[in-house]
């Protein structure tokens, strides 16, 4: 099986399943406690996170390890804005966000916080113009992703950090689950912020970390026993700290995605005269990223037939591919209807190559040539 | 990476005269040892500057190393190339295709020592300078306070291009303003302390009192990791753990509660100084701080000073304990220190502690008692233990992570 479904999930390195079961065999002290054990796993911790800040690219920053990108996002726009509420409760967001940051977003609404959610046009690409024009002197907080997880799609945020520190203090967020290992991290240049999942590069499940520079960590969200300075509250799990710090290191020890961005261009070029296939990502979006339409189709039934012929690809996105609502990110990007429920996406990882994308190419001739048969004519073009 | 060698700008050393050439070569020293992981790195000592060549790989890891080698004022990654304009030109586009660009300034600096170049300066600074804007048409030029300062330096050999300055840890090399001994608690301020005297270029030894069963094995480790951490900026420190057990409980049964702090520190310098003796080093470094404890007082230091007339060094004096943080994190020992072990100076800390002793009345109290041989004893059965970054027995999880 050719396993093209990345962004939902990677399958583990070696190397990071050997640091965790080596880590929890040897060092499963609670790094809280006074005694050897104790210490060891906790030196463990503390260099786990060194390494994940001096990869970040500044030593001093803070690394609160958590349990994934959601936790993060979630302690990060909920965190921020309950430590500067007092300086105002505007927040500006996107309309493409993970639901992690999105329907953590819309709970802030319910508490009284005014959100802005800034468009995208048909690339799924924010506006500079339109950010400039939502930010006030109360925004405290702005949380734009860095790349899409559905269509790829990669926002601006260099300029976008000029523009908000030219006219705001707001605390610059981005959930960069999807870019870490692909793109150049915005973080600490641009961002305040960011959020980081393991799974995504080749990690563990349940591992992630929210990356901020010093001084600028958000309010707990969640409490006990004061963890992770108190943002993260349970006894600390330091072998999936140091399998993270681990994954965090292969990934950004990778070359470039380069070579990716190649397979996803022969596939901008292979498909793009297709009758009945819109392409929803951009040749300027993430180089692993494709996400494609079939016209009148479901996603499902383009993923079975992918499946039948020995690929694994997903809907739009993983989280939402069981429900049968059309995806925030499809619709707000501004795909016509009868293609809405058509989307799917290949992603790709560590494993792959060109080869890959070729196949996939030729997979989806066959499926386009395939249901033409039981297509009203008007359909076929 | 387009870099092909560093160069290094001395600090204050390069002031100073006939001495130059010792601090020069504790300097290479002190770098070779920061950078012994490194196998392509050579080193070319000038008078006034210092080279480092190696592989582009091994450079970059060498700018995260040097910052903390005392002695540097400042580096910089100079990209070296043929003295043609065109090689120039495409060599400095390659400069700041690494450079943030956005919304930044720069400038373009010439400096042409090969007067046989085809360009005058302000020809060849223009020729440049348009290059790159036309390159990076987000750039804007800015020739009073640039964000980037494009620096081509042409010699006969070629010409040489920088762009970015690290500042380095400033001071002088480690090693060339002689030796002294450390008293090295486990708290914050000693090993602060010890790094500022480093900074300076003194070579430290560390002393450390412990005080079984009253202080744990876990105390010492600590004291252990904290002279490893501080190894850092000076290559090795030897530790020197005395046995003080034995001279604690004497002077709690012999001098009153209110006052035995000021014996006990009178009796850990006199150990100190013995220890400094044998060592052969000239001065005594502790961490205190004007006013912090009963034992920081003038009143205390004049009881506490007069057992010895070798110079004490307390570069911490007169610091606020919030500076005194913020050296500590800097150099890394914070967090350790922090860790809460008792120390032999906590347990037997009286309730109220007398904050100006008067020197007459503790020698008094301090005259039942022969503390020589004591001290004999402590001094003979020290254990002395050889701290180094690498020489962590926990190794540093690198198979690991």
């Amino acid at each position: 099986m050719i396993y093209l479904d990345n962004s939902a999930t990677t399958a583990p390195d070696e190397d990071v399943l050997r640091t965790f079961t080596e880590a929890s065999r040897t060092y499963y002290g609670n790094p809280a406690s006074l005694h050897q054990a104790g210490t060891r796993a906790d030196q463990l911790l503390q260099n786990a996170r060194k390494q994940v800040a001096r990869l970040a690219g500044d030593d001093e920053s803070e690394v609160v390890f958590t349990s994934g990108g959601t936790e993060s996002n979630n302690l990060a726009i909920l965190g921020y804005a309950k430590k500067y509420r007092y300086r105002g409760n505007h927040i500006i967001t996107t309309e493409i966000e993970h639901d992690s940051v999105r329907k953590a977003c819309r709970s802030l609404e319910e508490d009284g916080f005014e959100v802005d959610w800034l468009a995208v046009d048909e690339q799924g690409v924010i506006s500079l113009d339109e950010l400039k024009r939502k930010l006030r002197p109360d925004t405290i907080l702005v949380s734009i992703m860095h790349v899409n997880n559905e269509i790829g799609s990669v926002q601006p945020l260099a300029q976008c950090a000029q523009i908000i520190r030219e006219r705001s203090r707001a605390i610059f967020h981005s959930d960069c689950v999807q870019s870490a290992g692909k793109l150049a991290l915005p973080f600490p240049r641009y961002a305040d912020a960011i959020t980081l999942s393991g799974h995504k590069i080749h990690g563990l499940k349940g591992t992630g970390c929210l990356l901020a520079k010093p001084s600028r960590l958000p309010e707990a969200i969640s409490y006990g026993g004061g963890q992770e300075d108190g943002l993260r509250s349970g006894t600390v799990n330091v072998a999936g700290a140091a399998a993270f710090a681990k994954a965090f290191r292969l990934a950004t020890a990778e070359p470039s995605a380069d070579h990716m961005r190649n397979w996803t261009a022969a596939m901008h070029d292979g498909l793009k005269n297709e009758p009945r296939l819109r392409i929803l990502s951009s040749p300027d979006g993430a180089p692993h990223i494709f996400s494609m339409a079939f016209k009148g189709l479901t996603g499902e039934v383009a993923v079975n037939y992918f499946q039948e012929n020995g690929i694994y690809v997903s809907t739009s996105s993983a989280c939402s591919s069981k429900s049968s609502r059309t995806s925030h990110v499809i619709e707000a990007v501004g795909v016509p209807e009868e293609y809405r429920k058509g989307a799917v996406r290949i992603s790709f990882g560590r494993s792959n190559s060109a080869a890959d994308a070729e196949r996939v190419i030729e997979v989806t001739k066959e499926f386009l040539e395939m249901t033409k048969k039981g297509m009203k004519q008007h359909d076929m073009e | 990476m387009i870099w092909s060698e560093l160069l290094i700008r001395y600090g204050e050393m390069s002031l100073k005269g006939r001495n130059r050439k010792v601090f020069i070569q504790k300097l290479s020293e002190n770098i070779r040892r920061a950078l012994r992981g490194l196998e392509t790195v050579k080193l070319k000592a000038e008078r006034d500057r210092m080279f480092i060549y190696a592989s582009p790989e091994e450079l970059e890891q060498a700018v995260h190393l040097l910052k903390d080698v005392a002695g540097i004022q400042s580096y910089s990654p100079i990209a070296q190339c043929e003295s043609t304009v065109e090689s120039i030109r495409s060599t400095a586009l390659g400069v700041f295709e690494h450079e943030e660009t956005l919304g930044r300034t720069f400038k373009v600096e010439v400096k042409r020592t090969d007067k046989s170049f085809p360009l005058v300066t302000g020809e060849l600074q223009k020729e440049i300078g348009g290059t790159i804007l036309r390159a990076h048409p987000d750039l804007k030029v800015d020739v009073r306070k640039p964000d980037i300062l494009l620096h081509i330096d042409i010699r006969e050999t070629g010409a040489f291009l920088s762009a970015r300055i690290y500042k380095g840890a400033a001071g002088m090399p480690v090693g060339s303003n002689g030796r002294s001994l450390l008293m090295l608690s486990g708290g914050i301020d000693s090993p602060a302390a010890g790094y500022l005297m480093m900074k300076r270029g003194v070579m430290v030894e560390a002393i450390h009192f412990a005080s079984p069963p009253y202080t744990s094995e876990k105390a010492q480790a600590k004291v252990e990791e904290l002279a490893r951490k501080l190894s850092v900026y000076g290559g090795s420190i030897k530790l020197h753990i005395i046995p003080f057990t034995e001279i604690q409980q004497a002077i709690v049964k012999q001098v009153p509660e209110n006052v035995s702090i000021t014996s006990t520190r009178r009796l850990m310098l006199r150990i100190a100084d013995q220890v400094r003796q044998e060592i052969g080093a000239l001065a005594i470094v502790t961490g205190e701080s004007l006013g912090q404890v009963a034992s920081q007082t003038l009143e205390s230091f004049t009881a506490i000073n007069a057992v010895t007339n070798t110079p004490i060094l307390r570069p911490l004096i007169a610091t606020d304990k919030l500076e005194i943080i913020d050296i500590a994190k800097k150099i890394g020992t914070y967090e350790t220190s922090i860790q809460p072990y008792e120390d032999c100076c906590t347990i037997f800390t009286p309730a109220s502690p007398k904050t100006k002793p008067r020197l007459d009345k503790v020698e008094y109290y301090e005259s039942f008692i022969d503390f020589a041989p004591l001290i004999e004893e402590a001094v003979k059965n020290r254990q002395i233990i050889e701290c180094t970054s690498e020489s962590n027995p926990d190794g540093d999880f690198s198979d690991l992570l």
